[in-house]
């Protein structure tokens, strides 16, 4: 009887602490992270964190490291961000303590990564050492990693590194001019194939969906295609047009692939160097259209609906973001939402954009259908914009 | 005249030269090598990486230029490298600015001054 109650007292005790311990949690709010996400502030280390149903941000974290070149995958219960800053630091930030963490320095100098299809491993994707590393996505903990020697001490910038169907990760070898996919079924074991590819490819992505892979390749025209339903056939040459061309402009600032637009079975990307945004047709890869725009497009990327492309621009045009009406393919509008506009993101359902300004220190929220700025947030050289949305996306 | 005067007019004349030379070598003037410093770290360093370490281009660290001639850097920046992504900056920098780039490379670049308007 006595070492019940003792037990019972021993319990009650534990319940206290618990109890107490709760209390002093800094989310005193019980919310989802549905409308949650960061946003980089590349020059300080900083992210913040931003909920764009009440356009608001909701704190600052700080200590992610060197972040001017910065990605951020999610974890699949969109709680967790996971970091990739250009020193190699993978930072896991927690929004809703909106603390970090975890962190580790995994290589000299990365430039993203991204997140297995059952949430359970993060890649890295690194330039100095070349290679992939797959970490632990609770722990961090390094569990394997595939270095892109390509020939016998040779090795790689990895560039372009998407999740794909299967626990595998497609990506593509600046130097080597290859295309690798590892299957990381056995976390601690992955198992790579190797497609040729061309030269320099220079980025990467999955199309929505996850089937093909596509490098877009900087030391000859035309981008590499790889359907990972029959990865055997090995990559395809296709849009032979697209790339610099005959008469090779300068390129002040490589085009980024992953927001390629897809919208009613039409591609837009960014032609190389050229002042255009370029449609192709999906079912023959053939290009059917040029539109021209304020400069050399970075970002192309379709709202989610597909009814608007919209475009951001290399130096020195970067002041301006167009709008594309994916209907008639016509410009829409050109909006100037401060100095050197960096990135955009749009809300899940897309009736509004966020879009970075770094030299003006301030994040812009348009409203997609108007176009008009709906509100200014103040952030420090914001760079990258990323919603928790993407957590449930393949190739993000 | 005052011989004095000659030499203290003679002092002046010559600090003033001397200032002309001095500015010369010193380069762009404070706002230009405010922006000549931002588009480096910024522009440039959307692919050597903002604080230069490198990224798809090479690292532009005193270390890494170290024993590469000055000149041939100038040519780099000014016509780019064919073969390479690096294109030619001749647009946006003079021959004498992208001198003065080179050597703030080869010494250490300085730092963007944070919030003004950087």
């Amino acid at each position: 009887m006595s070492r019940l109650v003792r037990c019972c007292q021993a319990l009650c005790a534990a319940a206290a602490l618990l109890l107490s311990a709760c209390a002093h949690q800094p989310t005193a709010e019980v919310r989802g992270t549905g409308d949650l996400g960061i946003v980089i502030e590349r020059a300080t280390g900083s992210v913040q964190i931003v909920d764009h149903s009440r356009q608001t941000s909701l704190g600052r974290v700080e200590g992610l490291g060197d972040l001017s070149h910065a990605h951020a995958t999610y974890s699949r219960d969109g709680r967790y961000a996971y970091v990739f800053g250009r020193d190699g630091g993978l930072t896991k930030v927690d929004l809703l303590a909106r603390r970090i963490d975890r962190r580790v320095v995994q290589a000299g100098n990365s430039i993203g990564g991204s997140i297995s299809q059952d949430g359970r491993l993060v890649v890295a994707q690194n330039y100095e050492p070349g290679g992939i590393k797959a970490f632990d996505a609770q722990t961090l903990e390094l569990v394997s990693e595939v270095p892109a020697e390509y020939a016998p001490g040779q090795f790689s910038k990895v560039v372009g590194l998407a999740d794909v169907s299967g626990n595998r990760f497609a990506y593509a070898l600046f130097e080597a001019g290859e295309i690798w996919v590892t299957d990381f079924s056995t976390p601690a074991a992955p198992v790579t194939q190797r497609y040729p590819a061309g030269k320099q490819p220079y980025d990467g992505l999955v199309t929505p969906g996850g089937r093909y892979f596509m490098a877009g390749l900087f030391g000859e025209d035309g981008v590499s295609l790889l359907d990972l339903w029959q990865p055997g056939q090995g990559a395809r040459r296709i849009l032979g047009g697209y790339g610099r061309g005959e008469e090779k402009l300068p390129v002040y600032k490589m085009p980024h692939l992953r927001g390629w637009a897809v919208a009613d079975g039409k591609a837009y990307l960014p032609a190389v160097g050229r002042h255009e945004v370029l449609v192709v047709d999906l079912t023959t890869w053939q290009e059917v259209g040029r539109i021209p725009v304020a400069g050399q497009p970075v970002f192309v990327m379709a709202r989610p609906d597909g009814r608007q492309v919209w475009v951001n621009f290399a130096f020195p045009d970067n002041a301006q973001v167009q709008v594309i009406d994916t209907l008639d393919r016509r410009l829409l509008t050109t909006l100037s939402p401060g100095k050197a506009v960096l990135h955009m993101e749009f809300t899940p359902r897309g009736e509004h954009v966020w879009v970075s300004s770094r030299d003006d220190n301030r994040v812009t929220i348009y409203d997609t259908d108007t176009l008009q700025p709906l509100k200014v947030l103040p952030a420090q050289a914001p760079s990258g914009i990323f919603f928790t949305a993407r957590a449930g996306r393949i190739g993000f | 005249m005052d011989r004095t005067l000659v030499v203290h007019v003679l002092v002046l004349l010559g600090l003033t030269g001397l200032g002309v030379v001095t500015a010369q070598a010193a380069g762009p003037e404070p706002a230009r090598r405010a922006e000549l410093v931002r588009m480096v770290r910024q522009d440039c360093g959307s692919c050597h990486g903002m604080t230069l370490k490198g990224g798809l281009g090479p690292a532009l660290l005193p270390e890494s230029l170290a024993g590469k001639p000055s000149a041939s850097l100038v040519a780099t920046v000014m016509s780019g490298r064919p073969g390479t992504p690096m294109p030619g900056w001749s647009r946006f920098v003079n021959e004498a600015e992208a001198e003065w780039i080179i050597q703030r490379l080869q010494e250490g670049f300085p730092p963007v001054a944070l919030g003004a308007g950087s």
